[in-house]
């Protein structure tokens, strides 16, 4: 199975991938009819302190303590991905509660959003990581 | 009167700009901002030093360079650059500081030379089907076959360098480039079976695990000169000149001799670090002599010493000297050469082509009958795999390329590496900028540029019909020169196309 890997000792801050993730799950394949004069939501942000800067997405935990306290079972997990059932998702944010790192953001809509790899998008394969200028984010394959 | 007219513009598609900020936040000279009033993001062109960092990471493809239309009265005679230029000093009292190679329109020989290639009478070689040799050796060559009582030939090697394509990374100093370029070049050479040279600068602790695959320079500075550097490197190399300021000494500005550089160059933190135009104690071939065999007793007789020279008037004499001199090897560096900084005038008005200078070197060491005395590496804008077969073709035994592989890693040719704000990550020691180039993307890249070259150098070797690079050298049969005239095709020493 694929992680995220975080460098970030080659994190630039540009946020680049913050746009890369927003506009692949944008279901627009313009990226200015996408992005443009909108509050982007993306599933990966940049977390910086001083000039230390990074980008945090989902960890995909093995044992993920989202998906034991979720109440409607819209959080699975197959394949080494954490997913959302956005049907299913009733937004009481008890997973935005329980993340130790923050990962899991609230949608517009109320219902919550998180990263998927990019496995329920037309990219099929992490934007963010081929979106990086600096090799910063790296996709790796990890024992399951 | 003190208005300089910005050269370039920022010409951004405000349709398609989706305010992402990338581009002010990746500009290290402060050109793009976001207008709070407008929301709409502004440029300021004066700072533009046209580098290309935001249009290439400009994700939505909004961003565009271009030329400033705006002009002066057309004058055929006195250009914008000679204009600006004098209100430049006339403001300032000061000497003009530039980057990088000789960018002005003199004629380029290499250009001016076709290479040869095998039609019915004598058969080409596919390189993907049969051998094809590209490695080289450099220094000394054998010249008597010496037998034991028994007739048993005694192999006496002298110190020299395999190379196994011939094409070396020319002197760069920590200091004048950043760790991470330094960490690319070596990690490519090491990969690559090549060499990288460490520049007058001195070699970083970390960088000692490449020593064999690393060149270290004694230049007029000695920075960073001892023992254990000397005895670290696979070769020695005494910078007389370098081809962007023949004549001319160095100076790293106090500002960049940070921690890790003033260690390297040991040197205070902070203090300039100034490389005199001549070494003080080489006045003479003599002279050079003496500090040639000064670094080999130092080294135990067991390292090549390469002396670089820088392409001038008088360069075939000059490289006569050299040797003579007991240098296993003849750096030189063409007037097109790169520097991180040099007087203007000098990097634009001084030196000679490379292409005539290898020529008129080789010519007379063969002559004199001191060729296999030592090899020859030629630097000064190699640009491509064909300059290299066309250099090896006129006599070199190897090139030595530094403007290339700095492309390679990302430079963009904005020539302002004196202000050491390259938004790269490589004419900087900015730690926020250095961490831009990451050399794990960064000696991949240098992989990718020579082994490329490799497979085209095999290619145009295969076409003339010749196997090895040491059938290729010299074989000044294999190049014809195009709108030359009789004195430049005798200088190089070559036919015109037709003949």
């Amino acid at each position: 199975m694929k992680r995220i890997k975080i460098l970030q000792e080659w994190c630039l801050g540009c946020r680049l991938c913050e746009y890369y993730c927003a506009y692949a799950n944008s279901d627009i394949k313009d990226m200015v009819l996408a992005l443009k004069d909108k509050e982007i939501k993306p599933k990966l942000v940049i977390e910086s302190k001083g000039t230390a800067t990074f980008a945090l997405s989902c960890r995909h935990c093995h044992d993920a303590i989202c998906v034991k306290s979720c109440i409607s079972g819209a959080m699975t997990r197959e394949n080494g991905v954490t997913r959302l059932d956005r049907e299913k998702c009733v937004g009481c944010q008890t997973c935005v509660l329980v993340c130790p790192f923050g990962a899991v953001v609230v949608s517009e809509d109320g219902i919550i959003d998180k990263c998927e790899l990019c496995t329920n998008n037309r990219e099929g394969e992490p934007k963010c990581v081929r979106g990086c200028p600096n090799g910063a984010l790296v996709l790796e394959e990890v024992e399951a | 009167m003190e208005y300089l007219l910005n050269e370039y513009e920022v010409e951004r598609d405000d349709y398609r700009c989706i305010r992402c900020g990338v581009c002010a936040r990746q500009c290290a000279n402060g050109v793009h901002s976001l207008n709070e009033v407008t929301k709409r993001m502004e440029a300021d062109n004066s700072q533009c030093v046209n580098c290309h960092r935001c249009v290439s990471l400009c994700p939505s493809g909004a961003l565009k360079i271009v030329k400033n239309r705006h002009t002066f009265r057309d004058n055929a005679n006195w250009s914008r650059d000679n204009i600006t230029e004098i209100y430049k000093q006339a403001a300032t009292g000061g000497v003009l500081l530039s980057s990088m190679g000789n960018p002005k329109d003199y004629p380029g020989y290499f250009d001016r030379m076709l290479i040869n290639a095998s039609q019915v009478t004598n058969p080409s070689i596919d390189p993907l089907r049969e051998p094809m040799e590209t490695k080289t050796f450099l220094g000394k060559k054998i010249t008597d076959i010496v037998r034991d009582s028994e007739g048993r030939i005694v192999y006496k090697s002298k110190p020299g360098l395999e190379l196994s394509v011939p094409i070396m990374f020319s002197a760069m100093s920590y200091g004048s480039i950043s760790y991470n370029a330094h960490e690319s070049l070596a990690r490519a050479s090491r990969d690559l079976g090549i060499y990288y040279n460490t520049g007058e600068g001195g070699l970083h602790k970390d960088f000692y695990q490449y020593g064999a695959n690393t060149i270290v320079q004694v230049a007029s500075g000695r920075f960073g000169v001892h023992k254990d550097y000397l005895e670290a490197g696979a070769a020695i190399e005494i910078k007389m000149g370098q081809g962007a300021k023949p004549g001319i000494g160095g100076h790293l500005p106090g500002a960049k001799i940070i921690k890790d550089i003033s260690e390297t160059r040991m040197i205070p933190e902070g203090s300039d670090a100034i490389s005199p135009a001549p070494h003080h104690d080489i006045y003479s071939i003599e002279d050079l002599r003496q500090l040639v065999y000064s670094l080999k007793e130092a080294t135990n007789y067991k390292k090549p010493v390469i002396v670089k020279i820088a392409a001038v008037h008088n360069v075939a004499a000059i490289a006569s000297g050299v040797a003579r001199s007991g240098a296993d090897i003849i750096a030189i560096d063409g007037y097109r050469g790169g520097t991180g900084a040099a007087p203007t005038r000098i990097r634009d008005n001084v030196g000679i082509p490379i292409e005539l200078a290898l020529a008129s070197v080789d010519e007379r060491l063969r002559q004199e009958g001191i060729r296999e005395e030592v090899s020859i590496v030629v630097g000064g804008s190699i640009r491509s795999s064909a300059d290299i077969v066309k250099a090896i073709a006129l006599g070199a035994d190897a090139v030595y390329i530094a403007t290339s592989a700095l492309i390679a890693l990302g430079c963009h040719l904005c020539r302002n590496c004196q202000m050491g704000k390259c938004n790269w990550g490589i004419a900087t020691q900015d730690p926020e900028l250095v961490k831009r180039l990451n050399p794990n993307i960064g000696y991949k890249r240098l992989v990718n540029l020579i082994t490329a070259w490799k497979h085209e150098i095999e290619e145009m070797m295969g076409g003339m019909g010749i196997n090895s690079i040491e059938a290729l050298k010299g074989n000044r049969f294999m190049l014809r020169g195009i709108g030359l005239n009789q004195k430049e095709l005798d200088i190089l020493g070559i036919k015109h196309a037709g003949e």
